[in-house]
């Protein structure tokens, strides 16, 4: 379940997995399955637990791609851009998908319902190509099987 | 339950992908209508992906497969007494003479498909944690010198001698040593060490303490990539019943020997996949490479002695201990020693994955095992290697899986993806994204890959757009020849191979693009 960050539940979050700096990438990780993204109060909470300085902490959040600073769409859709992917369709699946949904790759819908991103590679790669919407992995996607997936996420939400 | 019929739906990426947890929840409730009493079992997949979702049904002690299975088809099954191991359009018969499998040389991945991954009782009934336990009657020198004999190098893609590797860090001083088990699978076209951890996980843990003790480390760290959410999820739950039936912990089964794994997380960096950068993200930092030398044997992880292996290499070592170095070596050919499991991906009719020999050709992985594509189309460039392979056309498929066969044409066998594309692929468009995909992952540190990576995107823009073709194709090569020499790290070093491969062998998608102006 998602949660919006608080300190009481981050403080926690930390102390679980370990105040230490070699666990920072971890906490990062977790504080983006827990809070959706890493705010820039959570980037100084971490770093006086973990005694880092906040350039420490944003030195690794910039880095990776998982370390989202921003809140994504309640739906997270990655599309695998990878070799693979690409010599099943991929590209126009994905030009199909941001027709469908009116926006581009790294964009979130106006209604704040969906969040389109590219992915490079899913290891689903014998069933390309591959998506993976929040974390769970689809095969073989076609723009049939796009539409079926879209359509159980507006269901959902 | 004595009549309890045992049913095996996948619980494996793949599997699940295309449907495979619905398929077992409408198993399991059309069972309890019609009366039958099931146990359902959720294994590791076999590898036949163009099969998946593929369900097994034990009959008189036989495992019956049904493939590939749809929600829709699950009532029907019914009707057709599946559960007898009755006649379907779908059924397989039995799941070992399906050829795509029997004409495999399973080693690695002897277990994946048959056990319950999470299992230790079923782990334990089909050899597991036999490796170990010769292990721990053998002197670390003697364990050391079967893994040389055996002749397995990594399986991540480097292909350095593991047996030469552990006796580094053997002989390495140090209070603490490590062993780092790479599962950072981010070569598209590869997904081996995910199926691995998904279908047999103790074995991973088996392979780990096995390094441990041939050298001395006590500690474990595994790093898995953040895309394999259902295999951090399967690994976990293996991790944890190692750890609670004392396969883990201190004084395992009463050896004496001492082991701890730990699994950390991934955070989207293909680079990561890097020994050294997988070291400083093991550490909490941005996944920055490291100079060499020192050497991670020597100065790996908080700059003790640490062993890096890739999955599959580890997995490999439990058997290599309890049939022997020499045994494992009489597969393959000249260097290349043991199997691989290749892994066939992309535009391909039955694509999965195949532990084979060293030695066999692309062509008879590719059309023997594959089937051809899946378009049906000519095939007319292969990728081998993940996205710092080269590109290979068709006249080369006779080519045999071999590390100096494929070094000698400028390819690499890498983590053993083989990616398939038809006759409709556009060579220039691919060259482009091998620079793309390096501008995009490029840890920054050195200049060639982070900056050459742009310009070789521009430059491939400018030859296709017929800008100064000729100078500009001079410019390309140069810039290539930069960007191998100038990067620490195979990010920077090898992304010219799909690059260069792309203009050798398809010159006419770089010199007469679609719609150019001449």
């Amino acid at each position: 379940m998602k949660v919006t960050y608080n300190k009481v539940a981050a403080d926690k979050l930390i102390h679980e997995i370990g105040a230490t700096p070699e666990m920072l990438v971890q906490i990062l990780n977790a504080f983006v399955e827990k809070f959706s993204y890493i705010s820039k109060e959570a980037i100084r909470h971490i770093a006086h637990e973990l005694n880092l300085s906040r350039a420490d902490v944003h030195g690794v959040v910039s880095y990776y791609h998982d370390h989202r600073t921003e809140p994504p769409g309640k739906s997270l859709i990655k599309i695998c851009q990878a070799e693979s992917c690409q010599a099943m369709g991929s590209i126009s699946l994905t030009t199909y998908a941001q027709d469908l949904l009116g926006i581009q790759l790294n964009e979130t819908s106006a209604d704040g319902e969906i969040t389109l991103e590219p992915v490079y590679c899913l290891g689903n790669c014998a069933c390309s190509p591959a998506i993976m919407i929040d974390k769970r992995i689809y095969g073989r996607v076609n723009s049939e099987r796009f539409d079926t997936l879209i359509a159980s996420i507006q269901k959902k939400n | 339950m004595a009549n309890s019929i045992n049913v095996f739906v996948p619980r494996e990426t793949s599997a699940v992908s295309l449907g495979a947890n619905e398929i077992g929840d409408r198993i399991l409730s059309l069972a309890v209508n019609n009366k039958t009493d099931i146990t359902l079992i959720r294994n590791g997949s076999w590898g036949m992906c163009w099969l998946e979702p593929l369900i097994e049904v034990e009959v008189n002690g036989e495992r019956i497969a049904y493939g590939p299975i749809c929600i829709e088809d699950v009532a029907d099954l019914f009707k057709a007494d599946f559960l007898k191991g009755g006649d379907h359009k779908l059924k397989l018969g039995k799941v070992s003479d399906i050829p795509y499998l029997k004409n495999q040389d399973r080693w690695t991945f002897k277990r994946c498909g048959l056990i319950d991954p999470v299992s230790i009782h079923d782990y334990c009934s089909n050899g597991g944690f036999d490796g170990f336990t010769v292990a721990t009657k053998m002197s670390t020198a003697k364990i050391i010198e079967e893994i040389k004999k055996s002749g397995l190098r990594g399986r991540g893609g480097a292909g350095f001698p593991t047996g030469i590797k552990w006796q580094t860090v053997a002989n390495a001083s140090g209070d603490q040593k490590y062993i780092a088990c790479n599962a950072d699978e981010g070569d598209s076209g590869t997904f081996s060490d995910r199926m691995l951890m998904e279908g047999d996980p103790f074995c991973l843990i088996e392979g780990m303490m096995i390094a441990g003790l041939a050298v001395g480390a006590n500690r474990g760290y595994i790093y898995l990539r953040s895309e394999y959410p259902l295999t951090r999820e399967i690994f976990s739950e293996a991790l944890n019943s190692a750890k609670d039936a004392g396969w883990l912990g201190k004084n395992i089964q009463g050896t004496g020997f001492e082991f701890e794994i730990d699994l950390h997380i991934g955070a989207g960096s293909y680079v990561c996949g890097e020994e050294t950068a997988m070291l400083e993200s093991l550490e909490g930092k941005a996944g920055i490479i490291r100079y060499r030398p020192p050497l991670p044997a020597i100065e790996g992880l908080f700059g003790k002695p640490t062993v890096v292996n890739n999955v599959i290499t580890l997995a490999s070592v439990p058997d290599i201990l309890i049939k022997g170095g020499d045994n494992y070596a009489t597969f393959g050919i000249d260097r290349s020693r043991g199997t691989l499991a290749f892994q066939l991906a992309g535009n391909i009719k039955r694509g999965g994955l195949v532990e084979k020999a060293f030695g066999i050709t692309l062509r008879e992985l590719i059309e023997d095992f594959g089937g051809g594509t899946a378009t049906g189309r000519d095939i007319r460039a292969v990728q081998i290697g993940g996205p710092l392979g080269a590109y290979f056309p068709e006249n080369l498929l006779d080519t045999p899986l071999d590390y100096e066969a494929f070094a000698e044409l400028e390819g690499i066998i890498g983590h053993g993806g083989v990616v398939v594309f038809d006759d409709s692929v556009d060579m220039a468009a691919q060259a482009r994204f091998a620079m793309e995909f390096c501008a995009i992952e490029s840890c920054g540190k050195c200049t060639p890959c982070r900056i050459g990576s742009v310009r070789g995107i521009e430059v491939i823009d400018r030859i296709v757009a017929n800008k100064n073709r000729d100078e500009n194709l001079k410019l390309l090569e140069e810039l290539c020849d930069t960007m191998v020499d100038g990067s620490l790290c195979a990010m920077g070093g090898m992304t010219p191979f799909p690059v260069r491969s792309a203009i050798k062998h398809f010159p006419e998608d770089f010199i007469h693009p679609p719609g150019a102006k001449n």
